[in-house]
């Protein structure tokens, strides 16, 4: 049961550095969506990516698993560097979680299913051990009575814990969170940010593309602002709202905040 | 009333329930409404009616009423001043009724052939049972051992025990099973790989996938059953000669694979794009990501668009009679013929016979796509 209690814990990283991005570049077609982004992680940093849409966040945060591919420039996630071969990439996957802004739970497969089928498939751990950590996840989101039933039938706030749990469930390194609370109605929004918030007092690395400020302000060491593909600037919470350099940052915050 | 005129109201005593007006209830309120809404639907209806009193009652006559359901040779199914009138001769069929199953397979080795009808049920029972227990064993017995025991079956063991049953001798419903069976046991698997090929990220299987799809599509059947039966012994050493069923199985099976591959193709796309980004951002490898997550409800969407193409195939097998195989149809082609049952009405029963047989087949076939489709519509959104 040893492997069980390891599995409850964030992943401790093999170096300092969790996230490193270096000049990159990223274009679709003709159309420069990444400019020059250059971005360190350290292990247990909290960072929030803030900005208006078609900046290029999310594609950034797709990026650290190679959902999206660089063109140029280089991404190193815990010291091994992005590069085309598919087994290294797949190794990152799983050291990498996410969690997307529609969820994207399998809807053929109960909640215990989705929970338990990669650490099975890819972590290769025994069912029962793989359903022991997915019930402790369950429980750590607080919907452990839904473990049977199928993600249709659950509402969008614990369907994204649910997606939490999942990626959780891989014992990984670092988490990636793409608008996690965007498609959510607005009652459920605090449930979500509420697992979150625990998730980053265990001391998880966390990347999160949001718009909810109050977040970034109460759990973030980071926020980075970006705008038209590049990285605008990057601060503190209290720097970054107290006094914004750019005019470009104080005009979103503006918009933004009322 | 009260409501509209009155600034406060508040009900007083409950409104009772009454029945409808007449003419929008019962069965005058549904004939009107359904059959004589306006003078175009009107005549429709007679037109209609009139049709189905022309057909059916006549129909109906010669295939019951005026049948013979019993004798030993053509006397039975001749007019007599008695019976001036002869419907379907179901004694010829009756009596020919081991040929059109089993062609010419040998009377004392029949029972293999039920043993095959038999295992091919269970399986179908299984496969198409939603809440089947082990559906995933299913799958290895239906795409696995099902062909292999199947044939060793029909065909004999090679170190003795069964006797060697040349296909030659298979006919009828046998043949005609079979040639469905396979083409839906190896088009399913080979559909799924060329569909998957066509939406590959690498050209050169993708090319590859596109133009088998395209080419097979492009053809006619029975052209590629000719080039399989006639052209194929062409090209391969003479020392080679593969059998003519499976000649005809091999391009049964490569002609619905290509049309396999287009409707589990729709199923893929279906799959919204997010599905595919979970399953990789879980560090599922493709293979892994597509068997677990992308197959399972891809295919289950498209069950009845494969059943829809299964009820093709069978259909379509009747045409391998062209290449000399002994299906259903040919055999009923050849016992039509006996001078021992020709009467004026045995060619008539032998193809309403058949077309009996397919009908029945091919519509338990579709009732089945519909139950699927009806309960992925009412479920599935869980």
């Amino acid at each position: 049961m040893n492997q069980v209690t390891s599995f409850l814990r964030p992943a401790p990283l093999n170096t300092d550095v969790a996230v490193e991005m270096i000049g990159v570049n990223k274009w679709y077609g003709d159309f420069h969506v990444l400019r020059d982004i250059n971005l360190k992680v350290m292990g247990g940093e909290r960072i929030v990516i803030c900005g208006p849409s078609g900046s290029g966040k999310s594609t950034l945060i797709r990026c650290i698993n190679r959902l999206e591919e660089h063109q140029r420039g280089r991404i190193l996630v815990d010291g091994v560097e992005l590069l085309d071969d598919v087994k290294k990439i797949e190794e990152i996957r799983r050291d990498v979680g996410m969690v997307f802004q529609q969820f994207n739970l399998f809807p053929h497969l109960t909640v215990l299913e989705n929970l338990t089928l990669a650490p099975i498939w890819v972590r290769h751990l025994p069912r029962r051990e793989a359903e022991e950590i997915a019930r402790h996840y369950l429980q750590r989101v607080k919907i452990p009575e839904q473990a049977e039933k199928f993600p249709g039938q659950l509402s969008g706030g614990q369907q994204q814990r649910v997606a939490i749990a999942r990626a959780l469930c891989m014992n990984p390194k670092i988490m990636l969170f793409d608008e996690p609370t965007s498609a959510l109605d607005p009652e459920m929004v605090k449930e979500v940010l509420d697992a979150m918030n625990e998730l980053a007092n265990d001391g998880m690395t966390m990347l999160v593309v949001s718009h909810e400020m109050g977040f970034a302000r109460q759990v973030a060491n980071r926020i980075v602002f970006m705008d038209e593909g590049q990285i605008i600037e990057a601060n503190t919470p209290e720097a970054f709202f107290a006094s914004p350099q750019h005019e470009r940052t104080k005009l979103f915050l503006s918009q933004i905040l009322h | 009333m009260t409501v509209a005129t009155q600034a406060a109201y508040v009900a007083s005593s409950p409104i009772p329930a009454i029945p409808p007006p007449s003419a929008h209830a019962g069965v005058i309120g549904w004939l009107r409404a359904n059959l004589f809404s306006s003078p175009f639907n009107v005549a429709l209806t007679i037109v209609c009616a009139l049709l189905i009193l022309w057909i059916v009652p006549s129909l109906l006559r010669f295939l019951l009423i005026d049948a013979v359901w019993t004798g030993a040779d053509r006397q039975a199914c001749l007019a007599t001043p008695e019976h001036p009138e002869v419907g379907a001769c179901w004694a010829f069929v009756r009596d020919r009724i081991n040929f059109f199953v089993y062609g010419f397979y040998p009377i004392d080795q029949r029972w293999r052939v039920d043993v095959f009808f038999a295992a091919l049920a269970f399986g179908v029972g299984w496969l198409t049972w939603l809440d089947a227990p082990r559906r995933d064993i299913c799958l290895i017995y239906f795409f696995a051992v099902l062909p292999i025991v199947s044939f060793l079956l029909l065909h004999g063991t090679p170190g003795g025990g069964l006797p060697l049953v040349e296909t030659a001798k298979w006919g009828g419903v046998l043949v005609t099973v079979v040639v469905a069976a396979v083409g839906i046991v190896v088009s399913l698997p080979l559909g799924v790989l060329l569909a998957l090929g066509r939406r590959s990220e690498m050209p050169a299987v993708r090319l590859f996938s596109v133009i088998f799809i395209e080419f097979v599509r492009g053809v006619p059947l029975i052209t590629v059953l000719f080039m399989a039966s006639v052209m194929l012994p062409l090209f391969l050493p003479d020392t080679w000669s593969p059998d003519k069923l499976l000649r005809a199985l091999v391009g049964v099976a490569l002609f619905s694979a290509a049309y396999m591959a287009e409707v589990v193709r729709a199923g893929l796309q279906a799959i919204p794009r997010g599905q595919h980004e979970a399953a990789m951002a879980v560090g599922l490898s493709y293979w892994k990501a597509m068997y677990l997550i992308i197959l399972p409800q891809a295919l289950k969407i498209t069950i009845p668009n494969i059943v829809n193409s299964a009820v093709g195939l069978f259909k379509d097998t009747t045409l391998v009679f062209i290449v000399g195989i002994f299906d259903l149809l040919k055999t009923v082609e050849a016992a039509r013929g006996d001078p021992q049952w020709a009467t004026p009405v045995t060619s008539t029963t032998g193809y309403a016979f058949v077309a009996i047989f397919y009908f029945l087949s091919c519509y338990a076939m579709s009732r089945y796509a519909r139950y699927v489709e009806a309960r992925l519509a009412q479920g599935d959104r869980r």
